[in-house]
């Protein structure tokens, strides 16, 4: 089983890299948008292999069962055009420059990153605890509801305020001011 | 030891942060409004993976619950944003930002 796991990582770690570059290069947004969707799969894919349980769920659930249905419905939508590849009409100097220093930067990252051989450390929920405890979503489950109770409940008014500031901003005016 | 079995840390931190530069890269090229708000959901997605990497590395969950709360940030951003979208397309008839203008004159 252990040996197979760097296979699935490394597969994972490919698709999302290759449809990350097809979010940027497809010039429709509609093969952007399902490109998008492949990398939350394989982000989600990560997470699992990251003994990440709870946030893999979410990650299916919340990004690609909620926000890019979103997405996919503002799109048919706004029924856009196949407008000519966006990016063709921005200057060449802009675009050289932008991916050049995202490479070196990526680069620097990556290289630092190497250098700094981060060795797992034995905290405070190590693998065995947590299996000991009932594992990954029990573990932040009892975390979310007794040190971060706050935090959780105030994301239902950052929801709330969301919902409301998007029907404000999206709700069609009338010339008499009714809405 | 490692936080996957037979893959490096540093593996892990390298794939995020080419996933947060490609995101980074498409913000700046791509002029379609929503091509931008799905690189700003790439870049989110690629911090998400470093805080459940750093969280394995530490054995500390409470990287996770980061990223639980940058998930429900996520998903109202997406939504204000699509709002607005909505209705710059319904005013301007454009996704373009270059025609997105109107407080430079």
């Amino acid at each position: 089983m252990s040996q197979i796991q760097p296979v699935f990582f490394y597969f994972f770690a490919g698709v999302a890299i290759a449809f990350s570059l097809l979010v940027i290069f497809k010039k429709n947004p509609v093969s952007s948008a399902f490109s998008l969707v492949m990398v939350f799969f394989a982000f989600a894919g990560i997470y699992a292999l990251l003994q990440a349980h709870l946030v893999a769920t979410l990650q299916i659930l919340v990004y690609t069962g909620a926000i890019m249905v979103l997405f996919v419905f503002v799109l048919m939508l706004l029924n856009i055009k196949n407008t000519p590849i966006d990016w063709k009409g921005t200057s060449l100097i802009r675009i050289g420059t932008t991916v050049g220093v995202s490479a070196m930067l990526a680069v620097f990252f990556i290289v630092s990153f190497k250098k700094a051989n981060f060795v797992p450390a034995s905290g405070l929920f190590s693998p065995e605890r947590v299996d000991e405890m009932g594992g990954n979503t029990q573990v932040l489950a009892e975390l979310m509801f007794s040190e971060y109770i706050l935090p959780f409940e105030l994301t239902s008014v950052l929801l709330l305020g969301a919902i409301v500031g998007t029907v404000a901003i999206a709700m069609r005016k009338n010339k008499r001011g009714e809405s | 030891m490692s936080i996957i079995p037979g893959v490096e840390p540093w593996a892990v931190l390298s794939f995020a942060a080419i996933i947060f530069f490609i995101g980074l890269a498409g913000l700046v090229i791509r002029r379609n409004l929503l091509v931008v708000l799905m690189c700003i959901e790439l870049m989110l997605n690629a911090v998400n993976l470093t805080f459940v990497s750093f969280s394995q590395i530490h054995q500390n969950l409470e990287g996770q619950m980061a990223v639980f709360f940058i998930i429900v940030v996520a998903a109202a951003e997406s939504a204000v944003g699509l709002g607005l979208i909505i209705a710059l397309f319904r005013t301007l008839r454009t996704l373009d930002t270059e025609n997105l203008q109107l407080l430079k004159e």
